[in-house]
């Protein structure tokens, strides 16, 4: 089970990565959950200081930017 | 003047569903044929000019279109460059890896540091207020931030690239220099006057966690981030360019040589001040700014003058400051735009006085 969560507070780009995330976790056919975390507070307690960011089972992966489904595949793995 | 949010800020690309060809092989192919037809440019824009559209040699109209057809493909060209290879270089500084290495700097040294960083580190002003919270939290000190926070927007491949493309090397260089020590000096003030007390007090009670996101990627990797930067800017400010240098290549033909001295001259000293005043509030991108000011320099406008006018469009703007209000009290909003305000003014007059 993968703990997929996009940190963002909704700009276009976070929405995108979200979409992203959903695709590479439908392609892998892994069960997962998605979550949108929008609170700042929370996402500066993950440490995150540029948005959008991706998190898998609680660490951040990749932040500031949105990889393509492929990149993101990798990361689920 | 058009108003658009952040350039900077890239909007999400087109996913991709297959993969890129080879980003190494690109930039092999690229780059010759940029070579090649930057080259081509002066003639090509004649040959557009007096042949194929057949306007008569030496007249306002001729001037103006020839002017038009050789800016619009080089200043494209030189800003795509530009915005790669900052694009590149900015996947390696990460602000999580730029504030482990300000966090605990001292001041001076900080500020520097700082204001350095501020430049090749990917910054949007969407999102300055996480980024304000992270940095002051990790115990960066509030002058060196803002020298961060100042320096990162005014200095950017924008900015950058059109300077290049439409001033030259050196007027581009003093921009850089200029706007580097004016946000080190504002910052370094700032910090001097003990202001931490007019930062809302919610933001140093929220916990960090310094979290370790160490990407090992492969350099064909960040080439194709170049690209991508290029597609999701250049894309972008197109259009603004086009429309600047539309209205350059209409005063650089049609306005008499003389025309803007008396206005924007070196005798006029109130010139500073009211091109700063004009500035801030202007939320203008770069790209449509520069090529008309460039138009301008050639009438008679002092270069100080212009310099000015382009930092506080820039630098400074009223959505910034409202982002800003979340974390920052009145006072030190006040007392930020005041002192770059006041910094941008001095390399006015300096330059001014000295050219």
């Amino acid at each position: 089970m993968k703990t997929i969560q996009v940190l963002g507070t909704g700009c276009p780009r976070c929405m995108q990565l979200h979409d992203n995330a959903k695709n590479a976790a439908e392609q892998l056919q892994v069960p997962y959950t998605i979550e949108k975390v929008t609170d700042l507070q929370k996402i500066m307690m993950m440490g995150v200081m540029s948005t959008p960011a991706l998190a898998v089972d609680g660490k951040v992966v990749v932040s500031g930017r949105v990889p393509d489904v492929e990149a993101i595949k990798m990361m689920l793995r | 003047m058009t108003t658009t949010p952040d350039i900077t800020c890239a909007q999400p690309s087109a996913p991709h569903g297959r993969r890129m060809a080879s980003p190494w092989l690109m930039l092999t192919l690229a780059i010759p044929a940029w070579v090649a037809v930057y080259s081509v440019l002066p003639r090509l824009s004649r040959l557009i000019t007096y042949h194929l559209l057949g306007i008569g040699e030496g007249t306002h109209l001729g001037s103006s279109v020839e002017f038009f057809f050789y800016d619009v493909p080089k200043v494209l060209m030189l800003l795509t460059a530009v915005v790669f290879v900052v694009g590149v270089i900015r996947t390696f500084f990460t602000p999580e890896r730029t504030r482990k290495i300000l966090a605990g700097k001292r001041e001076s040294v900080g500020n520097v540091m700082a204001a350095l960083l501020g430049v090749v580190t990917p910054f949007c002003s969407c999102s300055a207020v996480p980024l304000f919270i992270g940095f002051v939290t990790a115990g960066v000190p509030l002058g060196v931030t803002f020298s961060f926070l100042i320096a990162a927007p005014m200095i950017n491949e924008v900015a950058l690239g059109l300077l290049l493309a439409m001033f030259g090397w050196k007027i581009a260089a003093i921009y850089a220099g200029t706007g580097l020590a004016v946000a080190i000096v504002a910052g370094w003030i700032i910090g001097r006057l003990n202001m931490t007390r007019h930062v809302e007090d919610w933001v140093y009670q929220i916990p960090v966690s310094d979290s370790q996101t160490q990407e090992r990627r492969p350099f064909a990797d960040r080439l194709g981030d170049g690209g991508t930067a290029v597609k999701d800017i250049v894309g972008k400010v197109w259009l603004y360019v086009l429309l600047g240098i539309a209205v350059g290549a209409g005063i650089h033909g049609y306005v008499p040589e003389t025309f803007m001295a008396s206005i924007m001259g070196k005798s006029a000293w109130w010139s500073v001040p009211l091109a700063v005043l004009i500035g801030v509030p202007m939320y203008s991108n770069a790209a449509g700014i520069i090529p008309v000011v460039q138009a301008l320099l050639g009438k008679g406008a002092a270069l100080g003058t212009v310099l000015a006018f382009m930092m506080s469009v820039i630098a400074l703007s009223l959505p910034e400051a409202v982002i800003l209000r979340k974390v920052l009290k009145p006072r030190l909003i006040a007392t930020f735009f005041g002192i770059v305000a006041t910094g941008i003014l001095l390399v006015g007059y300096l330059f001014n006085l000295i050219l």
